[in-house]
């Protein structure tokens, strides 16, 4: 499966023209300094730091104001940020930070470990992850200005991975001190460690970013300027792109459809680095208490009649990778090779049914159920009319029900009136973090959007999460990662679909935008231009 | 000294009824967005693909939407009191500010569409009534059929593909060119080649509109009695069209206008999207969908004060157009 996920990530790599290999030359010039670089965005953020959001809009923008102590190479190994060193003990229960000397906040204050600590207490308490990945500090000490240790009361594994600046940014402590971090005015003309200072936002346009002087990096930023704009119209991004207006935009910032077009234009780029930070994976999520999906032989049924890799091309033409398990892929350590046991069969499907006692009734007909979609993404209603005309061919027909975000959440998490759906979850760096809310039974909340939305509770899973989550040992946790998928895929809680490829594409005259993991969502502090 | 009374009972009647509409719109849009299903905290918990029960809980508590119904109902109308619009949880800023932000583009784009659209629609209809049957207005009832059945975001998504992307001549996005430093002249022009595109959009509907309903007003009072009087005064037959005919056709035409004044502040929407306008438009959709509804209710309460001043302007035009209207 992972020589799988490379053939296909190849071929999709070779379909991105010939464009993109000189751009790997031009790598090796001298850095350019100067420029102003137009980032085009899908979404206004709501705030330009991602502590009490983590919106992917205010994740896009925070970064460049506000840093975090790691960053990491496109394996999620980790490099030096307003950290420099780092050491965990052998228990996996502190970690110790060196920070880097001279680093000062853009309204001159210098930045000290009990900004570190402060920012790691917010986090906890307030953001809306973090809560989460913070929950086994138990405190955090600052033995000196330039060193700040957190204490855990259980290993966390995947802690080291969570740093980056927008996922655990560091805010200044003299700026939240003694306020409420919900109304901190600090989210709308941030005050950070950052590359760039914040220069205006303008609401419904733009927000403007300047090359900060006293950058703890006296080489850098390189660019004069960086202005975000939000272009909320596909077409209109697809336009920019075209005649030179906008720089760079990323997650594949306009239509599939649009992308062959726009890969012949000589002066466009398109790369996938610096997407390794968060893969998705898509899902058919069932309602375990759907008076048909919570037959097993009937979501196997469903499974049976579904083809993957037609899908994806149908929907997403082609950009993603298959997965039949919801750890994509993309996370290579622990994503299972293993393929659903219920392979495309219309068959088995309708033998299943008809065990099932959804027999075909006169009119041809097993069932009536209606399907709703998440429509956050561009393809959603695709695969629902796919899932329709396939499930048609087995008797079951589905009436797609369309609704915009808050209403999919409310009904789905709050209400719980749904029968199926189609979803995306985000891996993130880990699959604790990503994955386990998803199937976890304790996590089976109501009024939390992607919570446990099927009411998956299997006593066996429960006990492999909870004990991933808090193993030190590699090769144990990953084992435990393969034991779950293992029943995840005998048990059709949910059917994973793929994992979408997304693509930057940027103005050739654009360098150096990716170099980390999380790609145009770090500090963007080496990009630069020619001319 | 007529016309001074006509204007003080005009505004007069409006501050009378203007207070209890706007109260109604409000508090019956107050109402009917509770029926929308989720919050602001969904909304925000869903964009961010992550939320736990307590950070959701703490959302909720901080922008009072833990409380009953009517209470956040009093606290609105509370605020409102003291001109007050409240304050966005999503923005995390003033309801006002964001507003204002916005307003000057809304009205600028509004005003540039609508007065287009009424110049072209009154010169272009007048034409055609003047040849009416003939050829000249042959081919305008083509191309003012082509105007009405179009899209107006379509005609817009043509004129960025030849006008933005082709030639070149012309931005497509935003209202002007961020980051510019531009004064005086160059900043007069950076904004009018950027409001040129969408305002055409915008204009492209309503000019056909107005253009058919002056040709239909113009042709119908050509029959009446006082046209046959000019005639037989001896007066230019170009002055008679002006003074006479398209003085009257005005009546119908204006009326329209300002009910569409209305219909542009909020059904810009589809164009502000298309070109990136910062308009109220687009803001009253973002909201919506963000359930931001401390800012929706704003734009509405404001919309329907824009609506109902322009329809007092339009009230004391019609008293210049024809004095007969409201004497009695």
């Amino acid at each position: 499966m992972t020589a799988n996920f490379l053939t296909t990530r190849r071929a999709a790599l070779a379909g991105l023209s010939a464009t993109a290999l000189t751009a790997g030359r031009v790598h090796a010039q001298v850095p350019k300094k100067g420029g102003t670089l137009t980032f085009l965005q899908n979404a206004e953020p709501t705030s330009l730091v991602s502590l009490t959001t983590v919106g992917t809009p205010s994740l896009t923008n925070s970064a460049k104001t506000t840093e975090g102590l790691l960053e990491y190479d496109y394996d999620i190994k980790p490099k030096p940020a307003l950290a420099t060193e780092w050491k965990i003990s052998p228990d996996g229960l502190r970690y110790e930070f060196k920070l880097r000397p001279n680093v000062k906040f853009h309204d001159g204050k210098p930045f000290t470990s009990a900004d570190v600590a402060y920012s790691i207490q917010l986090l906890r308490t307030v953001h809306p992850r973090g809560r989460n990945t913070f929950a086994n500090v138990a405190e955090v000490q600052t033995p000196d200005p330039l060193t700040a240790v957190i204490v855990l009361s259980k290993p966390a594994p995947y802690l080291i991975k969570a740093l980056t600046a927008a996922e655990s940014p560091i805010v200044p402590k003299h700026i939240y001190e003694g306020t409420d971090p919900l109304t901190n005015q600090n989210g709308n003309a941030p005050i950070g460690t950052g590359p760039y200072l914040f220069k205006e936002w303008v609401r419904g346009s733009h927000a403007i970013f300047e090359r900060n002087p006293n950058y703890w990096d006296p080489d850098l930023p390189r660019i004069d300027r960086m202005v975000c704009k939000f272009v909320r119209d596909a077409g209109a991004r697809s336009v920019a792109f075209e005649n030179g207006s906008g720089d760079i935009g990323y997650r594949t910032p306009v239509a599939l459809a649009d992308l062959d077009r726009l890969k012949k234009l000589p002066h466009l780029v398109f790369e996938t680095e610096g997407t390794s930070y968060s893969y998705n994976v898509q899902t058919i999520q069932f309602n375990l208490d759907s008076q048909y999906f919570r037959h097993l032989k009937v979501r196997q049924a469903v499974a049976h009649a579904i083809d993957r890799s037609a899908l994806l091309k149908a929907v997403a033409y082609g950009y993603g990778t298959v997965s039949h398990v919801p750890i994509a892929p993309g996370l290579k350590e622990f994503h299972s090779p293993e393929l659903s046991p219920y392979g495309y069969d219309l068959k088995k499907a309708e033998a299943l049914l008809d065990e099932a006692g959804f027999k075909r009734g006169p009119d041809k007909i097993r069932f009536r159920v209606p399907m709703d979609f998440n429509p956050i993404g561009d393809e959603s209603r695709k695969v629902c009319e796919f899932t329709r005309a396939v499930l048609n061919r087995i008797g079951i027909a589905v009436e797609i029900r369309a609704q915009d975000l808050s209403a999919f959440a409310k009904r789905v998490y709050t209400d719980r009136e749904f029968d199926f759906t189609y979803n995306g979850h985000s891996n993130l760096f880990d699959p604790t973090v990503g994955v386990q809310r998803i199937y976890w039974s304790k996590n089976f909340k109501r009024g939390v959007p992607f919570s446990n939305g099927s009411n998956y509770n299997n006593p066996k899973v429960d006990a492999l999460l909870e004990g991933a989550a808090v193993e030190n040992d590699p090769v144990k946790r990953r084992q435990m990662f393969l034991d779950f998928q293992k029943i995840y895929l005998e048990e059709v809680p949910d059917i994973s679909l793929y994992s979408p490829l997304y693509l930057t594409i940027k103005n050739k005259r654009v360098h150096e935008d990716s170099p980390t993991a999380d790609g145009v969502e770090s500090n963007m502090s080496r990009v630069w231009l020619d001319a | 000294m007529r016309m001074g009374r006509r204007i003080a009972r005009t505004l007069r009647r409006t501050a009378i009824h203007a207070v209890p509409t706007m109260l109604g719109i409000v508090v019956l849009d107050f109402l009917f967005l509770q029926l929308m299903p989720g919050d602001a905290a969904d909304v925000i918990a869903t964009e961010a693909g992550s939320a736990t029960a307590e950070t959701m809980a703490l959302m909720r508590e901080r922008f009072g939407l833990d409380q009953p119904v009517l209470t956040q109902l009093a606290s609105f109308l509370g605020h409102l009191a003291r001109f007050d619009l409240g304050y966005s949880p999503r923005f995390n800023a003033s309801v006002v500010d964001i507003i204002m932000e916005r307003l000057p583009n809304t009205v600028l784009l509004m005003v540039t569409a609508l007065g287009f659209a009424l110049l072209v629609g009154i010169v272009v209809g007048s034409v055609m009534a003047a040849w009416a049957g003939r050829w000249p207005d042959r081919i305008l009832s083509v191309v003012v059929l082509l105007l009405y059945s179009m899209p107006g975001f379509w005609v817009g998504l043509m004129a960025v593909v030849l006008f933005s992307v082709k030639l070149g001549w012309l931005p497509n996005d935003s209202n002007m060119t961020i980051g510019s430093s531009f004064t005086g002249w160059a900043l007069i022009a950076d904004r009018a080649a950027h409001l040129v595109l969408p305002a055409l959009a915008l204009a492209s509907f309503f000019v056909a509109v107005y253009a058919r309903l002056v040709r239909a007003s113009m042709l119908e009072v050509q029959r009446q009695d006082f046209m046959r009087t000019a005639h037989a005064k001896g007066l230019h037959p170009f002055l008679i069209q002006l003074r006479h005919a398209l003085r009257n056709a005005l009546i119908p035409v204006t009326t329209v206008a300002g009910m569409h004044l209305g219909n542009l502040l909020g059904g810009a929407v589809v164009v502000e999207t298309l070109f990136g306008w910062p308009g109220m438009g687009r803001l009253a959709l973002e909201a919506v969908l963000g359930r931001d509804f401390s800012v929706l209710l704003g734009v509405l309460l404001l919309s329907s004060f824009l609506v109902i001043l322009a329809n007092v302007a339009i009230d004391l035009l019609h008293a210049w157009l024809d004095p007969r209207i409201g004497e009695a």
